[in-house]
């Protein structure tokens, strides 16, 4: 679209019908109408100004279509921005995972041996999984076929719909940590650890069941160990931040190597 | 539009661009595996614009086949070109999948939403561009005969309406390429005889890819049959041709029945005739 327009006079001279516009120009002017929305409109006005048979045919020959027509398409409601972040299936997910966080605060504040470790930090880094896990999964979201043949499917999806979980998660977590007093890095840093290795690992044998494996393997080699003999490992000490920190950036880089991965059939397990 | 406000709207550019491929799906050898298995084994395929129906006794491969041209699975070898592209390029991937509709033999939906959500979520996932998205789900959803029922949660739909559902979200784009397993389950003898006069509408400038084990249906509305028995091509022609092959020997209830089953036999002796 060039930033010169078509004069009016031009316009004019066109709709009217002038065969004296040389060859050359007409051809131009046609040219730019197609390309151009704003002399089409210009065009438009002129042909409502200078022929009013066309205008007074073309108003009566919608004014007997209107009534013919079924609906006219309805306006995009506000509602549809969330679906284009969410999963459509995961709000009752996002509740359960609500309850159980809720539910180890009350063990928590109901239970309160010295030196025994918080149950909402044991739980902390797995608090996404089920999110993450109904996001994008064969079983949990209906329409999984439809979704992974689409051009959006993939990792550009697969994130867009982890980031609605972790929006969720995230201040839930910090509330429910501030409530409990633990450490709000212990919490997070874990958490988003875990995210990223369910993603990285979903590549390979589909998120779902990578989110089951990684939150069984936790609950077998840390929560119940932990539960057991009352120490807490490296996992839950400060000093393992880093540690968190390095499987975070490690599920980051293979996600992102892997991406294509997510537009097949086989993510959605 | 609507009152005294004019539309004036010229053909741009891209509309009319010439295409640049052949056929807008081509397969050289293709081989494609569900799970272990080689389900689809050595198809050679080039298809253009019209209906074509894809025939096959359960468990064939037309679903793998299927899957593998809506780019859901990864061929195993051999070449497929989709309107001129190779299939595999990540970016290319994005663009193709653009100018594919695609139906599953069976797909879930969300039961809380409209059929109109519904539509719109397909045509958001499929990159309809926003200003696009409410004039191409109506036309979609009128084409496919369920205005009166749009602002309905899908819970609430027969089969058939469900399946007209799933046909109009892969109609939404309109897409150059559209894939459709096995539409006309579950649709009741008129809206089939609607579907055929649809398919054939589409056909006209689309690449229409229908599987189906209803012999029947391929007859009416397809302008040729590929049949495929465990993964290998059998036969490839035109409806008329399928009748034409077979004899008064043959088991069937009618000429295309009666074809199908006896390229089948053939095709695998030891069958018999099943």
């Amino acid at each position: 679209m060039s930033e010169t327009h078509a004069s009016a006079q031009l316009i004019g001279r066109y709709v009217g019908g002038d065969t004296g516009i040389p060859g050359d120009e007409l051809w131009a002017l046609e040219a730019h109408l197609e390309n151009c929305p704003i002399c089409r409109g210009r065009l438009a006005e002129v042909v409502g100004e200078q022929t009013p048979d066309v205008t007074s045919m073309l108003s009566g020959i919608w004014s007997e279509l209107e009534p013919l027509a079924v609906s006219a398409p309805e306006p995009v409601r506000r509602r549809r921005w969330v679906a284009t972040w969410a999963s459509p299936t995961l709000v009752p997910w996002l509740g359960m995972t609500a309850l159980v966080m809720g539910l180890a605060l009350l063990v928590d504040w109901a239970d309160t041996t010295a030196g025994r470790p918080s149950l909402v930090q044991l739980l902390a880094p797995v608090a996404p999984l089920l999110g993450v896990a109904v996001s994008w999964a064969r079983g949990l979201d209906p329409a999984y076929e439809l979704t992974s043949a689409t051009p959006r499917a993939g990792l550009y999806l697969v994130l867009r719909r982890t980031i609605a979980v972790l929006v969720v998660v995230i201040p839930l977590l910090l509330l429910v940590g501030w409530a409990a007093e633990t450490s709000v890095a212990l919490s997070l840093l874990p958490c988003l650890a875990f995210t990223s290795a369910t993603l990285a690992l979903g590549g390979v044998i589909g998120v779902s069941r990578a989110a089951i494996v990684l939150a069984s393997a936790w609950v077998v080699l840390v929560v119940g160990p932990v539960l057991a003999g009352s120490m807490i490992p490296l996992v839950l000490d400060p000093a393992g931040l880093p540690l968190w920190g390095a499987a975070f950036v490690l599920g980051v880089v293979t996600v992102v190597a892997r991406s294509e991965a997510y537009t097949r059939l086989g993510s959605h397990r | 539009m609507k009152g005294d406000e004019q539309v004036i709207r010229a053909v741009n550019a891209a509309e009319v661009a010439p295409t640049t491929y052949a056929w807008e799906i081509r397969a050289e050898g293709l081989r494609v595996k569900a799970g272990r298995r080689m389900a689809v084994d050595g198809v050679d395929l080039s298809l253009g614009a019209g209906v074509h129906g894809l025939l096959g006794p359960n468990g064939a491969g037309k679903t793998t086949l299927i899957r593998a041209l809506a780019t859901v699975l990864r061929p195993a070898g051999g070449e497929l070109e989709l309107l001129g592209a190779s299939v595999g390029g990540r970016t290319e991937q994005r663009r193709l999948r653009r100018q594919i509709g695609y139906l599953p033999q069976d797909f879930g939906f969300y039961k809380r939403f409209t059929v109109r959500e519904f539509i719109e979520y397909m045509a958001w996932l499929k990159e309809v561009s926003k200003k696009d998205i409410p004039a191409a789900v109506q036309r979609a959803i009128e084409r496919i005969g369920l205005a009166d029922r749009a602002d309905d949660r899908m819970k609430t739909l027969s089969g058939g309406m469900i399946r007209r559902a799933g046909i109009a979200q892969a109609i939404v784009n309109d897409p150059r390429i559209l894939l459709l397993d096995e539409p006309a389950a579950g649709l009741d003898p008129a809206q089939r005889l609607r579907f055929r006069e649809l398919l054939r509408e589409l056909g006209s400038d689309t690449c229409v890819v229908v599987s189906t084990h209803l012999v029947e249906d391929v007859a009416m509305a397809c302008t040729d049959v590929m049949l495929i028995d465990e993964g290998k091509p059998v036969f490839r022609g035109t409806p008329s041709e399928l009748e034409a092959a077979g004899g008064a020997g043959d088991a069937g209830d009618s000429p295309i029945e009666r074809g199908y089953t006896a390229l089948l036999a053939r095709h695998q002796p030891d069958r018999g005739s099943r």
